[in-house]
C-alpha cells in the first residue's frame, strides 16, 4: 500500500488475552465500513477471536486483560521477549480494570466464592505495566476503535500520536448535553481523560473513569464538587475505585 | 433604523408558512435540572410552536452554528500522480430565532474577528451570511446575567429582525434589507404613538429592573496591575480544567487543528476543533515546553483575553455578561464574583 507514493510498512501485529471479557478484541473487529482497510494496513499473525493464524513472528503484540494467574505471567513474559513493541489494550490492560475489584477482598474468601470446592492457584490483579515493560496503553472499557485505528495509522507512518490530555467534559460539551452533575447524577467526567466522545454521559449515564485520569486532574476541587452536590465520600470512592483507573489518587 | 409592527400570530406565519423550507433553529426546552429549573438549548425545530420564545436562557449559546465545535476545513485526496484539495462552505440558509441582545451581541464581536474587512474567514462568512437572524428583548433576568454592567443590554446590528413584545404584538427593529424582505411577507404595520410608547415603557422597565452587579470601566488596567494577585490561585484552585466555560461561551473560538488520514490511507481531513484556553497543553508548544502548566495561570488568562486584550484591540470586552460560563461550572468559578475580588484587591 502507497501513501503519497511512498510504500507504507506493514506491521505484523498479534493479539493475546488475559483476564478479561474479550471485548476490547472485539472491538478490533468491529466498525465494518473500514474494517476491511484495517486489515490491509497490517498483518495479523496471531489473533484468536478473529483468526486462525498462529504465528509467534511479530512486531506489535498488543495484550488485552490484566494478570491474575501464575501461567499468565510467564505467557506474557515471553511475548515481551518477543515483541519489538509492546501495547496494553483496555482498561484492564492498562489499569488492572474490573478485575482489580478481587484485590479489597480476602484470597481465601474469592477463592471459595468463586470456584467452590475446587480452589485455583490465583493471584492478586496486576496491569500489564505491573509486570512487564510496556510501551503503550490504549485506555477504555472497551477500547475505541477509532482511536487504535487513528494509532495504527501513526505507527504505519512513524508519527508519535497523543491522547487527549483534556477530561470527557470537553466532547461531553461539545455533543451538546445537559451537565449529569446538574441534573443529580455523579459523573467522573471531570477528571477522566477525553478522546471517547463521551458516549457514556450522553447516553445518560455518568462517567464511570474508564479511561483514566485526564492529565493534572483537580482531585481536590472534584471532591468538594462532589460534598457540595450531597455525593458520599463512600459513593465517590466506589465509583473511582470501579476500574482501578484513579489508584493515583485513592492510594495517597 | 426601521420600526414595523406585527401581530404575534403573524410571526407564526412567517416561520411555519413562508420561510417554510428554511432549516430553523430556536429555543427548545430540553429537560429540567436537579432543582426543576427548565433547561434550554437551541435547537433545530419543526414548526414555530416548538419554540419557547419565553425561555431565560440557554445552556449552550448559538455560537455552534457559526463556529461548529467541530468542522472539516479542507479533505485530500491521494493517488499514485499527487494530490487534490476539496474546500466546502456551508452554504444552505438558516434561520435563527428568539436570540437576546446578549448572543447578538456575542455575533458582533464574534464579527470583528471573522468577518473583518482584511482576511475573513470565508467558514464563518458563508454561515454568518447564510443565517437569518430574528432577536427577540428578554424582559426578565436570567441567574447571574450582568450584560447592563458590561455594555451588551441593548443592540444596534447584527440581526435581521429584532423583536419587542408588546402585548398582543412584537415592535419589530429592522436590521437588513433581507430582514425587510422577509417582514413584507406577512402583515406589517407602520408604528403607531401607542406602539412607540409601549415599547419604550417596556424598555424602561427593563433598564430599571436589570442592576448593573459588576464594574468594568478601568478593568483593563486593573487586570494588568494585578497579574500577580492571589486571586488568581483562590479561583484557579477551583478550577477543573474542564474547557465547560468556553464550549458554552459565546465569543470565545479558540481551536485547534489536526490531520485526520483515512483507514485505507487515501484520503485525509484537516479538522478544526473548539479549544479552551483552561485545558492542561493549551500553551504547549513543539518540543513540548507548556508556557501554563498551572491551572491558575490559565484561569487567568481566560480572564485576560475577555477583560484586557479584546479591549486593548476592539475597545469593548469580548464577554457579553450571559454568565453562561457561571452557570455551567460545577465549581462555581463566577466571573462578576472574579472581577470583584480584582477590584477588592485594589482597594475599591
Amino acid at each position: 500500500m502507497k501513501y503519497l507514493g511512498i510504500e507504507t510498512q506493514k506491521p505484523k501485529i498479534a493479539i493475546f488475552d488475559f483476564t478479561s471479557c474479550e471485548g476490547c478484541q472485539l472491538q478490533l473487529v468491529n466498525k465494518e465500513e473500514t474494517l476491511a482497510d484495517f486489515l490491509a494496513a497490517v498483518e495479523v499473525v496471531n489473533f484468536r477471536e478473529a483468526s486462525s493464524a498462529r504465528s509467534d513472528d511479530y512486531d506489535i503484540a498488543f495484550i488485552e486483560g490484566a494478570v491474575s494467574r501464575n501461567d499468565e505471567v510467564k505467557r506474557l513474559t515471553a511475548i515481551r521477549e518477543k515483541a519489538k513493541v509492546l501495547v496494553a489494550l483496555g482498561t484492564c490492560a492498562c489499569f488492572g480494570g474490573v478485575n482489580k475489584l478481587k484485590n479489597e477482598f480476602e484470597m481465601k474468601d474469592i477463592n471459595r466464592d468463586v470456584y467452590g470446592k475446587n480452589p485455583k492457584e490465583t493471584l492478586w490483579v496486576r496491569s500489564v505495566g505491573e509486570v512487564v515493560k510496556v510501551d503503550l496503553e490504549i485506555p477504555g472499557c472497551p477500547v475505541s476503535k477509532n482511536e487504535v485505528e487513528a494509532i495504527v495509522r501513526h505507527v504505519i507512518l512513524g508519527a508519535p500520536f497523543t491522547f487527549p490530555v483534556y477530561p470527557v467534559c470537553v466532547e461531553c460539551k461539545q455533543r451538546f448535553t445537559s451537565c449529569l452533575m446538574e441534573k443529580g447524577q455523579l459523573c467522573l467526567g471531570p477528571i477522566t481523560r477525553g478522546g471517547c466522545n463521551a458516549p457514556c454521559s450522553v447516553g445518560g449515564t455518568g462517567c464511570w473513569g474508564c479511561r483514566g485520569p485526564a492529565t493534572d486532574p483537580n482531585y481536590d476541587s472534584f471532591f468538594a464538587v462532589t460534598a457540595d452536590r450531597g455525593f458520599s465520600k463512600e459513593d465517590v470512592a466506589e465509583r473511582m475505585g470501579f476500574y482501578g483507573t484513579f489508584q493515583e489518587v485513592q492510594n495517597r | 433604523m426601521l420600526y414595523k409592527t406585527i401581530d404575534k400570530e403573524d410571526l407564526k406565519n412567517l416561520i411555519d408558512v413562508h420561510l417554510h423550507d428554511v432549516e430553523c433553529i430556536g429555543p427548545r426546552q430540553v429537560g429540567t435540572n436537579a432543582k426543576g429549573r427548565p433547561l434550554y438549548q437551541f435547537l433545530p425545530v419543526s414548526s414555530f410552536d416548538d419554540m419557547d420564545l419565553d425561555y431565560d436562557t440557554t445552556e449552550y449559546s448559538a455560537k455552534t452554528y457559526f463556529l461548529p465545535y467541530k468542522e472539516v476545513l479542507s479533505t485530500f485526496h491521494f493517488d499514485d500522480s499527487g494530490w487534490t484539495q476539496d474546500i466546502t462552505y456551508r452554504k444552505h440558509p438558516r434561520i435563527i430565532v428568539g436570540l437576546h441582545r446578549c448572543d447578538i451581541n456575542g455575533l458582533v464581536k464574534l464579527d470583528k474577528v471573522f468577518a473583518k474587512e482584511f482576511h475573513p474567514n470565508p467558514y464563518y462568512l458563508s454561515r454568518r451570511g447564510n443565517t437569518l437572524i430574528i432577536g427577540i428583548g428578554c424582559h426578565k433576568h436570567c441567574e447571574g446575567g450582568f450584560c447592563s454592567s458590561i455594555g451588551s443590554d441593548s443592540v444596534t446590528h447584527g440581526f435581521d429582525l429584532f423583536l419587542t413584545d408588546i402585548g398582543d404584538r412584537y415592535f419589530v427593529k429592522v436590521g437588513s434589507d433581507r430582514g425587510f424582505n422577509a417582514l413584507n411577507k406577512i402583515n406589517v404595520r407602520d408604528i403607531s404613538d401607542e406602539d412607540r410608547n409601549q415599547y419604550l415603557s417596556n424598555r424602561n422597565n427593563f433598564e430599571s429592573s436589570f442592576k448593573k452587579t459588576v464594574k468594568v470601566e478601568n478593568l483593563p488596567n486593573l487586570l494588568d496591575i494585578e497579574f500577580e494577585s492571589e486571586v488568581w490561585k483562590k479561583w484557579g484552585d477551583k478550577c477543573m480544567s474542564c474547557g465547560s466555560c468556553a464550549m458554552v461561551c459565546p465569543t470565545c473560538y479558540c481551536y485547534g487543528v489536526t490531520e485526520n488520514l483515512s483507514m485505507d490511507f487515501k484520503k485525509s481531513e484537516k479538522t478544526k476543533q473548539l479549544y479552551s484556553c483552561n485545558l492542561y497543553d493549551f500553551a504547549q508548544v513543539a518540543g513540548g515546553h507548556n508556557f501554563r502548566p498551572a491551572r491558575e495561570t490559565r484561569l487567568k488568562y481566560r480572564y485576560y483575553h475577555q477583560h484586557r486584550g479584546f479591549v486593548e484591540t476592539f475597545g469593548q470586552p469580548m464577554c457579553v455578561g450571559c454568565n453562561r460560563c457561571s452557570r455551567v461550572c460545577l465549581a462555581g468559578i463566577n466571573p462578576t464574583e472574579v472581577i470583584r475580588d480584582i477590584q477588592m484587591e485594589h482597594g475599591r
